[in-house]
């Protein structure tokens, strides 16, 4: 079967045929965000950025660039530039690789000779970042740097101060310590990604001299794939669940014919061990907050025997639902999916056999499937290469993310038993926080305005540099709603930004996670808003509804909170209004707030 | 291969790369007759063009590659 030509490993065609495929791309017609991203380079950047925009369209991101002069990135970024200003770039990339670095230690530089050298280095890019960062509200990505191309000293290049090898890798660590303490700044990693390509065909210096292109062109689908995973990740459109099958893909054998006992897995046989290095890479993705989920053609107690096998790494614990029945895996993903409150593209589908990633593929076309062969140690390889999980923020929510799901089902069970849906409310004894923007969230909340869908009315996705910036602006109305009950805690799942203009709020965000979807604590927003509209001398409340593929659940949302509809165009855009006054009763009976 | 194959081959990787099917190549033509055949798009015609054959160009015969023709002969020299 022929590969999808987006993923790896890349074709030529991507290259060739770049054109075609873009007007394809575009003729999809489908709700592009879109992006400015400015390219500041060190060498030819042409092809990295046609590379980049395919792999963004596939995103569903539609870039507009602007592309510095050849090797112009520092005079761009260091003096005025009113078209770099004019651009206002959403995304700046740093295009330097290690032929923009001029200088090396000399054999006979003493040890503070090199340390200076090493400083200034560095203060050459870190000068620019700043300025970069004090001038542009935009997110900065800039490449680390790939090993050098020759050693002069062969081996002790590495070790010795001196060695370009050992220079160039004391640079990349205070590239790293500083995209550790500044936000909105990320590293693109080519030192790994140029020895995972091979570093003698990443440097091929006949593209260098012919072209003054780096990495050498045949590197550069590999090369724009992983800049492309740093931006769908900043845009929240990474993917946030795995759903796997069971036989020859968690272990060897098939659990209904061979029995539990007879399974290839374990540190007995090499096949074995295969499958439990997988099993351990699998379980490592919910410190990202990843939610493992099994759909599997078995009969229940076989697939659980399976499971509970004691040198089994992966445990019914570690999943979220287990769905072994002998539905079409399609349905059963879908299933998981409503329950769980995701859509279908958040899941990545896992299965040894063609036939059924096909009929995945066939009924969901939004769906993710990897392409893995019937070679279980390359299983991780071929999930791993792909980014699906880039992970750019880390935030404390994402570690204890299968804790939450998990209080969730729990919550499931608890309503089951209530016939009064109020009484069921008030059983989960909640409370909830209500409060202007605080540092400690920010990443928080820009991280549920990128990722918000369903419950979004207007789906308008912020980078932590603008919510810090509404936050501290007092034009701005802002609210962040955390939400725990008797199963735990939430955290932050609903946010609402207004700008005030005279005596009037306009509502432009609101959000809400669909963890939390029918606990009334959109009311508590409300009731919330209505008061900090009522201190600030606001009249009028005017909401908004901008209708995409997925947040159609929301378009009566102001009128259900009763607000008067405006206006609405032949695109569905609605606008809503409603009076501050005294006499609002709040609509809340169920939350706690703030106590 | 043939001279003749190889130009049929080429003139499909030209018309890929600039997305026009209705380019004609002949062994004559040269860079300056093709609208868009830039310093940038002469890498990728370049790079696909060593896929294709499975071949590697040396800089110094890509540095004096007057017309395709001459881009037939390396591809022979290096085919044969």
């Amino acid at each position: 079967m022929e590969t999808n030509i987006f993923e790896p490993p890349f074709r030529n065609e991507l290259l060739t045929k770049r054109k075609k495929l873009r007007r394809e791309l575009l003729e999809t017609n489908r709700n592009y965000i879109d992006k400015h991203i400015a390219i500041l380079g060190g060498s030819t950047t042409h092809d990295i950025k046609d590379m980049l925009e395919l792999f963004l369209l596939r995103q569903g991101i539609r870039p507009t660039f602007y592309e510095s002069e050849y090797a112009q990135y520092w005079q761009d970024a260091m003096f005025p530039n009113p078209a770099l200003d004019a651009f206002a770039p959403d995304i700046i990339f740093i295009h330097t690789t290690n032929r923009n670095i001029h200088r090396y230690p000399e054999l006979s530089d003493t040890p503070d000779m090199v340390d200076k050298l090493l400083d200034d280095t560095f203060e050459h890019f870190s000068g620019m970042w700043e300025r970069l960062r004090k001038k542009y509200n935009a997110v900065l990505i800039q490449n680390n740097f790939e090993y050098p191309y020759w050693r002069l000293q062969g081996n002790r290049d590495a070790s010795d101060i001196h060695g370009r090898v050992n220079f160039i890798t004391r640079l990349n660590l205070k590239f790293a310590e500083y995209a550790r303490t500044h936000d909105n700044f990320y590293i693109h990693d080519i030192n790994y990604l140029s020895s995972d390509y091979g570093l003698s065909q990443w440097g091929d210096p006949f593209y260098w001299h012919m072209y003054k292109c780096v990495p050498a062109q045949p590197a550069i689908p590999y090369f724009a794939f992983s800049l492309s995973n740093i931006i769908k990740s900043v845009y929240g459109k990474n993917k946030k669940a795995f759903a796997l099958d069971l036989d020859n893909t968690l272990w060897g054998g098939i659990v209904g014919d061979d029995g539990a006992e007879n399974l290839q897995v374990g540190q007995e046989t090499p096949i074995g061990q295969a499958y439990s290095e997988f099993q351990s890479y699998l379980k490592e993705h919910k410190k990202l907050g990843i939610i493992l989920n099994i759909v599997s053609k078995n009969e229940p107690e076989n697939a659980m025997a399976g499971l509970r096998r004691p040198d089994m790494t992966l445990t019914p614990d570690d999943f979220i639902m287990i769905k072994a029945n002998w539905e079409p895996k399609s349905q059963n993903l879908i299933d998981i999916a409503h329950t769980l409150s995701l859509t279908p593209d958040s899941f990545v589908f896992v299965d040894d056999n063609p036939a059924e990633r096909e009929i995945v593929r066939r009924q969901i076309p939004d769906a993710t499937v990897p392409e893995i062969e019937d070679k279980p140690e390359y299983y991780i390889k071929a999930i791993d290469r792909m980014g699906y999980f880039e992970v750019t923020t880390l935030s404390n929510d994402d570690a204890s993310r299968t804790e939450m799901y998990r209080q969730n089902a729990a919550r499931s069970r608890a309503e089951s038993s209530f016939t009064d849906y109020k009484a069921y409310l008030q059983s989960l004894e909640m409370h909830a926080e209500i409060r202007s923007f605080v540092p400690m969230y920010l990443s928080r909340i820009a991280q549920l305005t990128n990722k918000s869908n369903q419950f979004n009315l207007t789906t308008r996705r912020y980078t932590q540099a603008d919510i810090a910036a509404m936050a501290n602006n007092k034009n701005y109305i802002t609210l962040y709603g955390k939400l725990s009950d008797k199963f735990g805690d939430n955290g932050v799942v609903s946010i609402v930004i207004g700008q005030i203009q005279n005596d009037c709020i306009d509502i432009i965000l609101w959000l809400m996670s669909c963890r939390v979807l029918k606990r009334d604590m959109e009311f508590a927003m409300m009731d919330e808003l209505m008061r900090c509209a009522g201190e600030r001398s606001v009249r009028t409340i005017r909401g908004y509804y901008y209708p995409t593929a997925k947040n159609a659940m929301v378009k009566d949302f102001y009128g259900l909170l009763g607000f008067t509809k405006e206006s609405e165009d032949d695109a569905g855009n609605s606008v809503w209004s409603l009076s501050v006054t005294k006499d609002y009763k709040n609509k809340n009976e169920v939350i706690r707030i703030n106590d | 291969m043939d001279r003749k194959e190889i130009l049929k081959k080429i003139t499909e990787i030209i018309r890929d790369v600039f997305d026009d099917d209705k380019i004609d190549i002949s062994e004559e033509t040269v860079a300056a007759d093709v609208e868009g055949w830039d310093s940038l798009t002469h890498i990728t015609l370049i790079g696909t063009i060593e896929d294709e054959f499975n071949i590697k160009f040396a800089m110094k015969d890509v540095v004096n590659m007057k017309n395709v023709g001459e881009m037939i002969d390396l591809i022979i020299k290096q085919t044969d």
